[in-house]
């Protein structure tokens, strides 16, 4: 086991399969030789080689649209949308075509593309490098989608993306690229070393898709989380006493009926909290299936706490980000209903 | 104050074709060069240096069927009858699928009528191996490449024998095995995801060639764009096709900034080989495509070629172009039509007759019916048997996933 921090696991993941598989190959902007703004590509043209690891023009329809047509002639082609906020010009090509070759071929031809992007708030993007645009994702047919919160599950979950048959949409929290972030933006950065999904094995291994994993077990209450908010709602858990049980969702599309439907009838009240805004958000259809299978259990109406329902304002982040407090206060209201 | 007689008032320019219903065009406004007009650069050439090529139009039958000018590259005999029959059984099959329509036992179609030289040439003028990322109306590289008719019925049929399970509309084919990319139904997608694929190719160091279509209507999308601007950085083995058919559904090509420049011409600004190639000339865009390919085989990359020609057919079966174009436009399109300009040159040269046309025509008149009595008896999308209700849930993921295993379920099935 190694220490690393989220961005060294992804990039180990990357090393890894480019090592077991020839046909993987990592492209974007500024991937190559400077090695991703982020360094998560830092060092695999050195190397791997520009023939496998490379940079490509600003256009993100064109990266995903070639990622596309390399997996139809047998690559295995893992993207980089520099961030997620900037995806929108490929739509198109992940609703459209990534999401659907299989299904509108007759299963003749299939696209095995993983497209990472680092996605969430936290760091002062403004509403350009902020977003978190996972729900117009997951409402689509045809393509997995993917938040991990921790090194350990970044790279698991990135190598089984990586050797999917399928495409998958690999969002990466950037907030929690050099640490855990447990909700306080005035609070000294600390490090993955102090937590334990920082240990990472430095060979391969993968976690499976659709998998959720309960980071803490209890009986009150069921906290429905995924990605930067994982840390903030164990903050505000500590805060409030309250014994809940918190639920990594880690791959949103597909979900994990199981997980979700036997804790949230186990305990009876629940909570969903996600760091996009609520309109139409992934939280919703949480509240649906809790609501179709766990109705009758339920003690408490469930609440969402999310992002408020405007653009991430550069200014006032920490206002819009659901901070520990604002998910303590729904944590007491269910307790209490 | 001094008055500037030289300004001139801003006005929205909002284009309009030359000539609507009720008018006569007679596209005395085009100019048609000679078949010596257009030099014949070697593959290695600097693409610089033929930028005219991309203004031009690479002519090789003259108007009387006559092949000349430094594009006729004296294909065999053979290949152009094989040429002419392949386009000659894609207009009959066309005629046929758009009268099933009519009848209601099929829900849509697309003609290819006019435009099947560059379909059929360009197939032949490439090898089957090469991979094909098409749009809708290259339905003539299914039938050069020879996949069955009976499989194309199907696919038009959403029946139980179709390849596509019922999911695609009408001619939306995929043909894994003859390299035929499943057809999107999306504008130009494609015509990036073809670059990729070269790419890829690329990489292997293999001799693969990727070939890709797209209107002069969606060149405005942004898959085009990516894709010449791909093209030009990696330079991969791809063939990026224009086919300028005149007409987008009813938008004239004119709303796509035809009236500016060509459409080859937007291969110069990313430095890109440009043909501009008449279309209704088998000759000539065979020749265009066999030095497009030969190209990229030998390593120099990307080409990208204008085909020149004209939809005579609509836009599809749910299209009336009386409401927007001179109901005789198509009679006075100045390149002809390419079926009869080979038919010509192929009975000037002593290679084919008149007789033999007809013969062979009735031949695939019965060929086809036979094909669709068959094709039938696999089902309609409104009788018979239909492809298997409860596979509409699969092919989402490689495996089925539990919510789609429930509605299934609750569907009954």
């Amino acid at each position: 086991m190694a220490q690393m921090n989220m961005l060294q696991a992804i990039l180990s993941a990357q090393k890894c399969m480019l090592e077991r598989d020839d046909n993987v190959m990592i492209f974007g902007q500024d991937v190559g030789y400077f090695g991703g703004v982020f360094r998560a590509t830092e060092g695999l043209q050195a190397e791997f080689g520009a023939q496998r690891v490379f940079d490509t023009p600003i256009s993100e329809n064109g990266i995903i649209a070639t990622a596309i047509g390399m997996s139809i002639n047998g690559m295995r082609p893992v993207a980089e949308i520099q961030f997620s906020d900037y995806i929108y010009p490929a739509f198109d090509q992940i609703a459209s075509e990534a999401s659907r070759i299989r299904y509108r071929s007759g299963g003749e031809y299939s696209t095995n593309i993983t497209i990472r992007t680092p996605c969430g708030g936290g760091i002062r993007g403004g509403q350009t490098h902020s977003q978190s645009p996972e729900g117009i994702f997951t409402h689509i047919s045809g393509i997995k989608v993917v938040m991990p919160s921790n090194p350990y599950d970044a790279k698991g979950l990135l190598i089984s993306s990586i050797e999917s048959n399928d495409p998958v949409l690999f969002f990466e929290p950037k907030r929690l690229y050099n640490g855990p972030f447990y909700g306080d933006p005035n609070a000294p950065s600390i490090g993955w070393d102090t937590h334990e999904k920082g240990e990472v094995p430095e060979g391969h291994y993968s976690i499976p898709l659709a998998e959720a994993e309960i980071t803490r077990t209890g009986e009150e209450l069921t906290i429905i989380t995924y990605g930067t908010m994982v840390h903030v709602v164990e903050t505000a858990v500590k805060q409030t006493g309250v014994d809940a049980e918190i639920i990594d969702l880690r791959c949103l599309s597909p979900i994990d009926y199981d997980t979700i439907i036997n804790s949230v009838n186990k305990t009876g009240r629940c909570l969903v909290a996600h760091e996009a805004t609520k309109v139409g958000g992934f939280g919703a259809e949480i509240l649906s299936i809790i609501q179709e299978n766990c109705f009758w259990k339920l003690r408490a109406p469930i609440e969402r706490v999310t992002g408020w329902d405007i653009p991430y304002p550069h200014a006032f982040e920490w206002e819009y980000f659901p901070v520990p407090k604002r998910v303590g206060k729904a944590i007491t209201r269910i307790m209490e209903a | 104050m001094t008055k500037h007689q030289s300004s001139r008032q801003n006005n929205l320019h909002i284009p309009e074709p030359k000539f609507r219903p009720g008018q006569t065009n007679d596209f005395a406004h085009l100019k048609i060069p000679n078949v010596d007009e257009a030099p014949k650069p070697a593959i290695d050439c600097n693409p610089h240096n033929i930028r005219d090529l991309a203004y031009g139009l690479i002519r090789v039958l003259d108007d009387e069927g006559q092949a000349g000018g430094a594009w006729n590259i004296n294909i065999t005999p053979d290949i152009l009858r094989q040429g002419l029959k392949d386009m000659l059984l894609t207009r009959l099959f066309d005629d046929r699928m758009q009268l099933l329509h009519r009848t209601g036992k099929i829900s849509f179609y697309m003609k290819c009528t006019g435009e099947e030289a560059i379909s059929v040439a360009h197939s032949l003028a490439l090898k089957n191996s090469d991979m094909v990322f098409p749009s809708y109306r290259n339905q003539g590289i299914l039938i050069s490449r020879g996949y069955p008719l009976l499989d194309m019925m199907c696919q038009c049929l959403s029946n139980s024998r179709d390849n596509c399970k019922g999911r695609q509309l009408p001619i939306m084919y995929s043909w894994k095995a003859g390299n035929f990319f499943t057809i999107s139904g999306n504008l130009a997608t494609q015509f990036s995801q073809a670059v990729g694929w070269a790419m890829a190719e690329a990489r292997k160091g293999g001799n693969r060639v990727c070939t890709t279509f797209v209107g002069d209507g969606s060149t405005a999308e942004i898959d085009f764009h990516s894709a010449l601007t791909f093209a030009a950085t990696f330079n991969p083995p791809v063939i990026l096709n224009i086919v300028n058919n005149q007409w987008a559904i009813s938008s004239n090509q004119v709303v796509a900034g035809g009236e500016r420049t060509t459409f080859a011409a937007r291969g110069i600004g990313v430095g890109l080989p440009s043909l501009r190639v008449d279309g209704n000339d088998f000759l000539a865009v065979y020749a265009a495509s066999k030095w497009a390919a030969d190209r990229a085989r030998a390593g120099y990359g990307a080409t990208l070629i204008e085909h020149f020609t004209y939809r005579v057919a609509p836009h599809s079966t749910s299209d009336d172009p009386s409401a927007y174009r001179p109901a005789d436009e198509d009679k006075n399109w100045p390149l002809g039509d390419p079926l009869e300009r080979l038919k010509t040159h192929l009975i000037n040269i002593d290679e084919w007759s008149e007789a033999q046309h007809e013969q062979l025509a009735e031949q695939y008149t019965a060929e086809i019916k036979a094909e669709y009595k068959q094709a039938e008896s696999y089902g309609t999308l409104t009788s018979g048997a239909r492809p298997d209700v409860s596979s509409m849930f699969e092919d989402i993921f490689e495996e089925i996933t539990p919510n789609r295993i429930r509605q299934r379920q609750e569907l009954g099935l």
